[in-house]
């Protein structure tokens, strides 16, 4: 059974007066320890699935459950327990004026868990930080470390899910690649289930075994790793997505 | 002869941590074709950029031992020389259309107030100028866009706007600063096609400022690879496959590829002589 379950979902927001529908019926579902990719344009509705699923946005249609149960919006701390989402930017992701020690043991304070010392430490080792970067503030570390301390809060509850939200996409290059290790070394370790969204094909391909292509909120082409490698995309979209991308420039 | 002439460029800042030095000695020489500067941030690439239309305030300090344009000495001009400049003949799209349009002014209004201050146009030419540019851009509808405030429309939109009123003068030289790094991958090609076209017909130089190096190989006829405010490498963009420094192999190599392989992705030796 999947462990991440999402059927004919649609999102749809009241602007105006009038509706937007952000996300028209997409259905997909993520195997436990599988890493799956969004992918698409700005506006196409990717990270909205990823915020429907932590309760960010209103669910109007369809069903998401996680290991067999549909979410229960009123199972907060047992959600946060199994999933977890790190944001895009880590320059607006982090409280400003907390240390890193207290952005860190939060989680553990809110669900009773002891130990926080011991852990906060393992947490800074295992995403590759100092320990003295306990006591600085956001302000003091660069994007690509901010990102790790994003990282290393999200994974402090230890969840099974972890929502990624264009982890890498305000990055430099080579932070972007010390940062996709990173990820990916901790899936290993953790048997951790990746549901991952990003605008650049080239990431997804090296994060992801499946890719769901987006477009103005509905699913375009779903692509197995090995198709997405061989150019077999079906429809025209996808294709110019795959021929956009940065990553073909050169080859082109 | 060159259009631009940069020799030895320095832009240093004094703050109370000390001096901060941006750029430390670039030089380059610019004909009229797309040169390409690339670099991580915090590299000096935008600092350059700024640099040759002298659009650092002070604290930081601009010093080189020569910058000339079309055989006008930048660091000696007169402020009013340089307004000159800046516009008619070197133009500037900066990097995110969101915070360099004016929020509460429409965008004709801001199309058309150049050409009415400074060309001394009649309401009706101006109009008409701003459509012809916005039309050169491929915007469908310039009607409307003229009629809308820049949050009503889309990033690929505002940025095309940008370039357009870039245009209106008809600069000789073009510095383009991240010009597409706000922009989906669909529409970032659309714009560099609008630029390509724009230098092609027109014959003018552009400075094309990045992070992303694949894209400024495909896009420029030469490239500066720039870290700590140093180039450390120029070549032709098609050679960039054969580039000799180990920076800009280290870039190359940090970036994932479709259908690459599933290994650790190689990360970037900052440790080595060249770094420091």
């Amino acid at each position: 059974m999947a462990l991440i379950e999402i059927d004919n979902l649609s999102v749809t927001f009241l602007s105006k007066g009038h509706r937007v529908n952000a996300v028209k019926d997409v259905s997909l579902s993520v195997a436990a320890q599988e890493s799956f990719g969004l992918v698409g344009e700005s506006g196409s509705g990717k990270s909205t699935i990823l915020r429907a699923i932590c309760g960010l946005a209103p669910i109007s249609g369809g069903a998401i459950r996680i290991g067999g149960q549909v979410l229960d919006r009123k199972a907060g701390k047992a959600f946060a327990v199994r999933v977890q989402m790190v944001f895009q930017d880590p320059y607006a992701s982090l409280h400003p004026r907390h240390i890193i020690d207290r952005t860190l043991s939060e989680p553990l304070a809110i669900h009773g868990i002891g130990d926080t010392d011991a852990r906060v430490m393992r947490a800074l080792d295992d995403v590759g930080l100092p320990r003295n970067f306990r006591f600085r503030f956001p302000h003091q570390l660069s994007g690509g470390q901010r990102q790790r301390v994003a990282i290393a809060r999200a994974l402090m509850l230890e969840p099974e899910i972890l929502l990624l939200d264009e982890p890498t996409s305000a990055l430099d290059a080579s932070v972007q690649a010390e940062t996709l290790n990173l990820l990916n070394r901790l899936r290993a370790e953790r048997g951790l289930t990746f549901l991952m969204v990003s605008h650049d094909l080239a990431v997804i391909d090296h994060m992801c075994d499946r890719v769901l292509v987006m477009q103005h909120g509905a699913a375009v082409e779903e692509l197995t790793r090995d198709q997405l490698a061989g150019a077999q995309m079906k429809t025209d979209y996808a294709r110019s997505l795959f021929a956009a991308s940065a990553d073909r420039m050169l080859a082109g | 002869m060159s259009l631009l002439s940069v020799k030895n460029l320095r832009v240093s800042f004094d703050t109370e941590a000390g001096l901060v030095e941006a750029v430390r000695g670039v030089s380059f020489d610019l004909g009229r074709e797309r040169l390409g500067i690339v670099g991580e941030s915090g590299s000096g690439k935008t600092m350059t950029g700024r640099a040759v239309l002298r659009l650092i305030r002070p604290p930081g300090r601009i010093e080189a031992d020569s910058l000339l344009f079309d055989g006008q000495d930048l660091m000696t001009a007169s402020e009013r020389e340089m307004r000159a400049l800046r516009g008619p003949r070197i133009a500037m799209v900066m990097q995110d259309p969101k915070y360099s349009l004016n929020p509460v002014m429409k965008v004709g209004a801001q199309l058309v107030e150049g050409l009415r201050q400074r060309d001394r146009m009649s309401k009706m030419d101006a109009h008409d100028k701003a459509i012809a540019a916005l039309e050169a851009v491929q915007i469908r509808d310039p009607e409307r866009v003229m009629e809308a405030y820049p949050h009503e429309l889309s990033g690929g939109m505002g940025q095309r706007v940008m370039i357009a009123m870039m245009l209106i003068p008809n600069p000789d030289l073009l510095i383009a600063d991240e010009p597409t790094s706000a922009l989906d991958v669909t529409v970032q090609a659309e714009v560099l096609a609008i630029l390509d076209n724009l230098v092609k017909t027109r014959g003018m130089g552009l400075i094309f400022i990045s992070h992303d190096l694949r894209l400024v190989a495909r896009f420029c006829d030469r490239v500066l690879v720039m870290y700590k405010g140093r180039v450390v490498e120029e070549l032709a963009a098609k050679d960039l496959m054969q580039a000799k420094h180990p920076y800009t192999q280290g870039l190359l190599n940090c970036l994932p590829r479709i259908g690459g392989p599933r290994q650790p992705l190689p990360g970037l030796d900052r440790s080595a002589d060249w770094a420091v």
